[in-house]
């Protein structure tokens, strides 16, 4: 889970860690208010989302008069604000940090993760702060200064200030930044984090050292424990169809292409992504039904998959296991006339009462069309969207998927198309008794 | 032979009076020797009391004295799952393998932690994983086992599903299994890639092994500059998450390309410089492996 920059920075301040007085604001009037309360000549107007990137999308602002922080504000509340990490649609921006500006002298960079090759918390830290640390890694690396936290004894005075020395930060404020940096692993540990970065970390002209900014994510199977972490989610700032699957207990990602895909699995439904590829289509979510899948659950996989405007076929790849193919397939074929689906669905299933499982698929009426393999799947479906797109405008020449298995699903979906049309009344007729 | 578990396995069930513990201890006392291996049950609050024949012991030290069972199984809830883990790695038992998904990431640092320190002898599996398989011998974990046939190549993964699909096309092939482990798609986990090769290696019942990745970390790498250092039988591989955007987590908690890092493409160029054959093709990865079988 992901938190604002104002509430990474109130977590901070519970655990020690300085940073600079603001106010989170929701309107103009608001920031203005902060700014008085604050006090200075000098002040931050900073977008509250979640992605990062924001000072170059234009979401940071200084501001050296009232007036301009109420202008600022005005200008940054509402607006899409696009960032490398925001996609070309951007986030809306909802709220704001309003900060007293600081004297910088030196900008630094500190991070935490949890690294899997020692099984142990990483401390990182760097002098090029305020940089695209990622880039910092790649081109300069020795400029990255490592430490692999011990979990049973912390961050230790030793390696704090080692560190610090390291990443230059001058003799008057290394206690100071020792402090901080022991203060951030307590935050980090105690909270269950999964990452913090604080970018820039800075030392001001008189020699203070101040947590400029503050991002941290939080392991989500550790939520149960700090219920005042789970209190901050923004729900604004989430994906609605990743809100609505998880509801369901259903791990969904979007992405960019047009073919749905349900998998039961995360390995699998990742392979079957890259299948789809492979042959030359592109998926549309990410959508891991789990392992003990119901028909409820299948139905609401159905919905959120169909919800996105972009998905014209859906491949559906189980490999049943205590999960049973013929409870799926029921599932599919209850959720394929729930939604009255109007695009092509191809199925894969695997395992488990395999044969029943087809045989429902086959005798539901439905426009199904099934396949042997994963690959064999992902031909027909890249075939069965293109082979739709093709009756529409009747422009595109050539198709580049193997002509063998376009000619197949053309034959079996007319089959089925002529079987479906007059059934597909069926449910609501029998609703209605 | 096999690696890790055979028919002379005994084997404790911790969480044995949950749900989940119920369900898969049941179709794996189904399984082959399932019957014979499945000894005993922990239970602190049910102590004397029976699951279906099985015994209940209020510890699993308790357990392991009185059947001389030296490995368990851990279906406990996640809020409780690294202590179960760290019961039976007090009690020195051989092997755990832990099933339990969503274990907080800071338990198993500490669990991993106490473990080095202390030098323990106990092999640790999973969390997060489906378990592993003897075909034809014995079941520990969640898998299907009419899938799988009894042979000679290793099955190394960390996805569940995953592993099913390269063992049940490597059964359609009429090609057996000596083993196949599923390590689980957590980022702090016991058993890796690599620890597992060298036991296949080590094995002289194992032939060839399947190896299968995803994105996140680099065991795979690790693994792979292994494998062309020591491994002395072929390898063949898959890495799931090509098309997996960067920053997001698919599904596994440790499936997510961050900084750069962890990319399946990266990943498939090592492995290919180290001499596994790789396929892009999820659905070739049994093919893969005939072709490489003298």
């Amino acid at each position: 889970m992901k938190i604002h920059e104002y509430q990474g920075k109130e977590l901070f301040r519970k655990f020690g860690v300085t940073t600079p007085r603001g106010f989170a604001c929701f309107s103009a009037d608001e920031a203005l208010e902060a700014a008085k309360k604050l006090g200075g000549s000098v002040w931050m107007v900073k977008a509250q989302i979640h992605a990062g990137g924001r000072g170059k999308g234009g979401g940071v602002k200084v501001a050296k008069s009232f007036d301009e922080v109420r202008e600022r504000a005005g200008q940054i509340l509402g607006m899409q604000l696009v960032t490398h990490q925001t996609g070309p649609q951007g986030q809306k921006v909802r709220r704001l940090l309003v900060e007293g500006g600081a004297d910088i002298r030196k900008e630094l960079y500190v991070g935490m993760v949890v690294d899997r090759g020692t099984q142990r918390v990483c401390l990182m830290a760097s002098s090029e702060g305020g940089m695209d640390i990622e880039e910092v890694a790649a081109k300069t690396p020795e400029k990255i200064h490592k430490v692999f936290i011990d979990p049973a004894t912390g961050l230790t005075d030793r390696e704090a200030e080692e560190v610090a020395v390291r990443i230059g930060v001058p003799a008057p404020a290394l206690a100071q930044a020792r402090d901080l940096l022991k203060a951030l692993y307590r935050c980090f540990d105690e909270s269950d984090a999964s990452l913090a970065e604080i970018n820039p970390l800075i030392i001001t002209a008189d020699d203070r050292v101040i947590a400029l900014d503050a991002k941290l994510n939080f392991d989500d199977n550790a939520l149960f424990r700090h219920p005042e972490v789970s209190a901050m989610r923004d729900l604004d700032e989430e994906d609605p169809l990743e809100i609505e699957a998880s509801k369901h207990d259903l791990s969904y990602i979007s992405l960019d292409g047009g073919i749905g895909c349900m998998v039961n699995g995360a390995g699998l439904a990742m392979a079957t992504m890259d299948t789809i590829k492979l042959f030359g289509g592109a998926p549309a979510n990410f959508l891991d039904v789990g392992g003990g899948a119901s028909a409820e659950k299948v139905t609401a996989a159905f919905k959120i998959m169909l919800s996105n405007p972009k998905v014209k076929a859906i491949l559906v790849n189980i490999f049943g296991g205590i999960m049973k193919c013929d409870t799926i397939a029921a599932g599919v074929v209850a959720a394929a006339r729930e939604v009255r689906l109007s695009v092509p669905l191809v199925v894969r299933m695997k395992g488990t009462n395999e044969d029943m499982g087809r045989k429902i698929l086959a005798e539901s009426g439905m426009p199904i069309i099934t396949a042997d393999n994963m690959a064999d799947a992902a031909k027909k479906v890249v075939a069965a969207l293109k082979g739709k797109a093709k009756t529409k405008p009747k422009a595109k020449p050539k198709i580049k998927v193997k002509a063998k298995a376009k000619v197949k699903v053309k034959a079996k979906r007319t089959t089925a198309a002529r079987k479906v049309s007059p059934r597909r009344k069926a449910p609501s007729r029998g609703k209605k008794k | 032979m096999s690696i890790l578990i055979n028919r002379n396995s005994r084997v404790i069930t911790q969480g044995i009076t949950g749900k989940t513990g119920q369900f898969h201890t049941q179709k794996s006392r189904e399984y082959a020797n399932g019957r014979a291996c499945y000894v005993a049950g922990v239970n602190p609050k049910r102590a004397g009391e029976n699951f279906e024949g099985i015994p209940i012991f209020a510890s699993v030290a308790e357990a392991k004295k009185t059947t001389g069972a030296m490995v368990s199984v851990v279906y406990v809830p996640p809020a409780g799952a690294a202590s179960a883990i760290w019961e039976a790695v007090e009690a020195d038992l051989d092997l755990v393998i832990c099933i339990t998904e969503g274990i907080p990431v800071r338990d198993m640092v500490q669990l991993r932690d106490r473990m080095r320190k202390q030098e323990r002898k106990t092999l640790l599996l999973g969390p997060n994983c489906p378990g592993v398989i003897t075909p034809g011998e014995l079941k520990i974990g969640i898998m299907p086992g009419h899938i799988h046939k009894k042979g000679r190549v290793g099955v190394v993964s960390r996805s569940g599903t995953l592993t099913y699909e390269a063992v049940g096309q490597l059964t359609e092939l009429g090609i057996g299994q000596s083993t196949a482990v599923g390590i689980g798609g957590d980022p702090v986990n016991g058993l890796k890639h690599i620890d597992v090769l060298k036991l296949f290696n080590d094995d002289p019942d194992t032939d060839a092994v399947v190896m299968i990745g995803e994105i996140g970390g680099s065991d795979e790498e690790d693994c792979a500059h292994w494998i062309k250092a020591n491994m002395q039988k072929p390898v063949v591989g898959f890495i799931a998450g090509v098309t997996a955007p960067p920053g997001k987590r698919m599904g596994h908690a440790g499936a997510i390309i961050s900084g750069g890092k962890g990319t399946a493409q990266e990943k498939l160029a090592v492995m290919e410089e180290c001499g596994i054959r790789v396929t892009r093709n999820p659905a070739e990865m049994g093919k893969l492996l005939k072709s490489v079988l003298k």
